[in-house]
């Protein structure tokens, strides 16, 4: 069974007159499964993401997204994310006041709960925490800290991708995680990426550039233009869009 | 005499009006003196309304619709089955019940060296060095509360700290109306840090859910110079109660003042602050917390007087606003002609939780001279819808949600406490007061 299939889903803006931005997008990821999705600005990667995550600034106006076998679009938005849906943000949000600590420990607990888990222990969540934010560079000072609040570009991204790696969910959508980091950042977090590849987890990487897929190689790499996925292919097709740009699918879809 | 017109007296002053023919007399003639002066204020000027500017916002003629009888002593086993966790923390604890102190729930015994605890009762009949300054401190205009507590009040506690002495362990001044008829309960209280003094000052005031009583607080805060004060109130009375609180501070030279004001009680509480800045090199720093649900009014209002150069002041307050509750702030910052180099920054920030809370922020500067920074700001707001959804997006259920961010917007008001038991009992208030919201 495919863990995310998405079916000629559209969506615009929320309001009656709200600008349609998905028109007709589909899409079928199955558990261990990467999937590159890249396109010029404005062709709706970002708010596929939004969507799938469950923002409401957007209403789906037609198809369906079924997750794990789920009806995605009926769950609130901290349902999707203890089904196993996280969006690594583009953008992560400063949260002045809430120690990143506290706020990782409150997302987990959260997310078990939800499932009908038990929380996790004080020692056993440490544990867990150290281990994991050693790998990705991440300090005790940083985890003491507000959470991203006075982090810098690549601090967040790294911040994200623990997050991630705490929680551990199914489906992972980056979106363009690759934007403000320089070479080294790139790699401290293609690494941390890497590592949670797994046959049970699947990834959406949402980029404008092929130079991410080169440390996340993905398994299938789609074009996305005007609120459509226009092309799908292996992971040379983003080498292909690299040397010719995306003017050729614009114009098509024009 | 005057011509002036009288407006019709409500049933509130008439009764206040009965109240005040019979004055205590203890104390001699220069309290009674006193006393007489604020009940001829009292007289005539009743209580405020809504166009007396300083209580614009708490139109106490309007929202005290009577006055109640005076309150009378508790028996103590019925106050001692009041427990506050604020109680827990290892304080000296001085019980103040209706307005009386009581003895034997008061912790008076083994004071440190230089830590002197009287009941006012006490020094009054008995005379007492530090009564000279009681009083002493005027705001400088008419405040109903304060008179009528000046004029009413017999009884509180008077706490002197010797110059130089170190007191660790805080005192604190456990307010509780016990009883099952709503009554006015008065307490007047008098704090002298002396020089290089270092001393920590905690009140609290709690009552029966659902009782109508009123409570009217004064305490009076003289701090020397180089001393160190903190000071932390925690405010829980019944959501029906109404409670006035007054405090004065006049502050010497080269001194730190700090002073906290946690608030999640009463149906109608106003908190006037008065601080006389009188020695350089001082600092002030007034902050609070307020979390206010139902069709709770809670009033915080400021007045900082910098009358020498080179003092500082800092106020922050955070207030927090559910269902239909109405928050107050007024913060007033005088800088005299003399008071060259102050720096003085007021901010008050409100978070509205619900639909149809409202929150009146009047921040004022009044500055004579001309080489100072001062600054004022106020923000007023619901929750950040991105930040909600960042937190949902991790899993964090809608109101978890707002908790935490609610906690996180009182935690920066509440983190300017030093006393980490004192701090931590603050925090775990807000977190009570947030999980009751289920």
């Amino acid at each position: 069974m495919a863990l995310l299939d998405i079916d000629n889903l559209h969506a615009r803006i929320g309001g009656d007159h709200g600008k349609e931005i998905l028109k007709g997008l589909s899409l079928t990821v199955n558990p261990g499964e990467v999937h590159a999705i890249m396109g010029p600005n404005g062709s709706g990667k970002s708010t596929l993401s939004y969507i799938l995550a469950g923002k409401d600034d957007y209403e789906v106006t037609d198809g369906a997204v079924t997750f794990d076998g789920e009806n995605l679009l009926d769950m609130e938005i901290d349902e999707r994310a203890a089904k196993g849906v996280f969006l690594a943000f583009q953008y992560p949000i400063e949260v002045p006041g809430v120690a990143t600590m506290t706020f990782l420990r409150a997302a987990l607990n959260a997310q078990r709960k939800k499932r009908g888990e038990a929380e996790v222990s004080t020692p056993d969540f440490l544990r867990l925490v150290k281990e994991r934010a050693g790998h990705l560079g991440i300090n005790q000072d940083m985890l003491r800290r507000g959470v991203n609040v006075g982090f810098s570009g690549g601090e967040k991204k790294r911040a994200e991708i623990l997050q991630m790696a705490i929680l551990q969910p199914k489906l992972c959508i980056l979106d363009e995680t690759d934007s403000g980091l320089d070479i080294d950042a790139l790699k401290v977090v293609s690494e941390g990426v890497n590592a949670l590849r797994s046959p049970d987890r699947a990834m959406i990487v949402i980029t404008h550039y092929q130079r991410l897929l080169n440390h996340i190689v993905p398994d299938f790499v789609h074009v996305m233009n005007k609120g459509r996925i226009v092309r799908s292919g292996g992971k040379e097709l983003a080498l292909e869009l690299e040397a010719n740009g995306y003017a050729e699918y614009q114009q098509d879809a024009a | 005499m005057n011509a002036e017109i009288r407006p019709i007296r409500t049933p509130a002053e008439q009764g206040l009006s009965g109240e005040l023919k019979a004055l205590s007399r203890a104390g001699g003639p220069r309290i009674a003196a006193l006393r007489e002066a604020a009940a001829q204020a009292f007289h005539d000027n009743g209580l405020p309304h809504r166009r007396v500017e300083e209580w614009k916002y708490t139109d106490l003629r309007t929202l005290m619709r009577e006055a109640l009888p005076l309150a009378t002593p508790a028996p103590v086993a019925q106050v001692e089955a009041h427990q506050s966790l604020l109680l827990d923390t290892g304080l000296r604890r001085i019980v103040v019940a209706n307005g009386v102190v009581v003895p034997e729930l008061s912790d008076l015994a083994d004071l440190e060296p230089g830590l002197s605890i009287l009941p006012l009762a006490q020094a009054l009949a008995g005379g007492s060095e530090a009564l000279a300054r009681l009083g002493a401190l005027q705001p400088g205009r008419y405040d109903a509360a304060l008179a009528l507590n000046t004029a009413l009040a017999t009884d509180g506690v008077v706490i002197e700290i010797a110059e130089g002495a170190q007191i660790a362990r805080p005192v604190h001044v456990a307010h509780v109306v016990s009883g099952q008829r709503p009554a006015a309960s008065f307490a007047r209280s008098l704090v002298v840090v002396g020089a290089g003094a270092h001393f920590t000052y905690a009140e609290s005031f709690e009552g029966p859910a659902g009782l109508a009583y009123q409570v009217n607080s004064a305490t009076e805060f003289v701090v020397g110079d180089e001393a160190h004060l903190d000071v932390v109130r925690l405010q829980e009375d019944s959501a029906s109660a109404l409670h006035l609180s007054t405090l004065l501070f006049e502050i010497g030279r080269a001194a730190k003042v700090h002073a906290f004001s946690f608030g999640i009680g009463a149906g109608v509480a106003r908190t006037t602050l008065y601080a006389s800045l009188e020695g350089e090199d001082s600092q002030v720093g007034f902050n609070g917390a307020f979390l206010l649900k139902g069709r709770q009014h809670a009033d915080a209002t400021l007045f900082l007087d910098h009358q020498v150069p080179g003092c500082e002041s800092r106020e922050l307050f955070k207030t927090v606003l559910d269902d239909s509750a109405r928050g107050v702030f007024q913060g007033k910052i005088v800088v005299r002609q003399a008071a060259q180099k102050t720096d003085g920054r007021m901010m008050s920030r409100a978070l509205v939780l619900g639909d149809d809370a409202e929150m009146d922020n009047k921040p004022e500067l009044e500055i004579f001279a001309d080489d100072v920074q001062c600054g004022h700001g106020a923000t007023c707001g619901a929750i950040d819808d991105d930040l909600l959804f960042y937190l949902r997006a991790r899993g964090i259920p809608l109101k978890d949600a707002q908790s935490l961010l609610v906690q996180a917007f009182v935690g920066e008001a509440i983190e300017t406490v030093e006393h980490e038991g004192l701090r931590e009992a603050l925090v775990e208030r807000a977190e009570a007061w947030l999980a009751a919201r289920g």
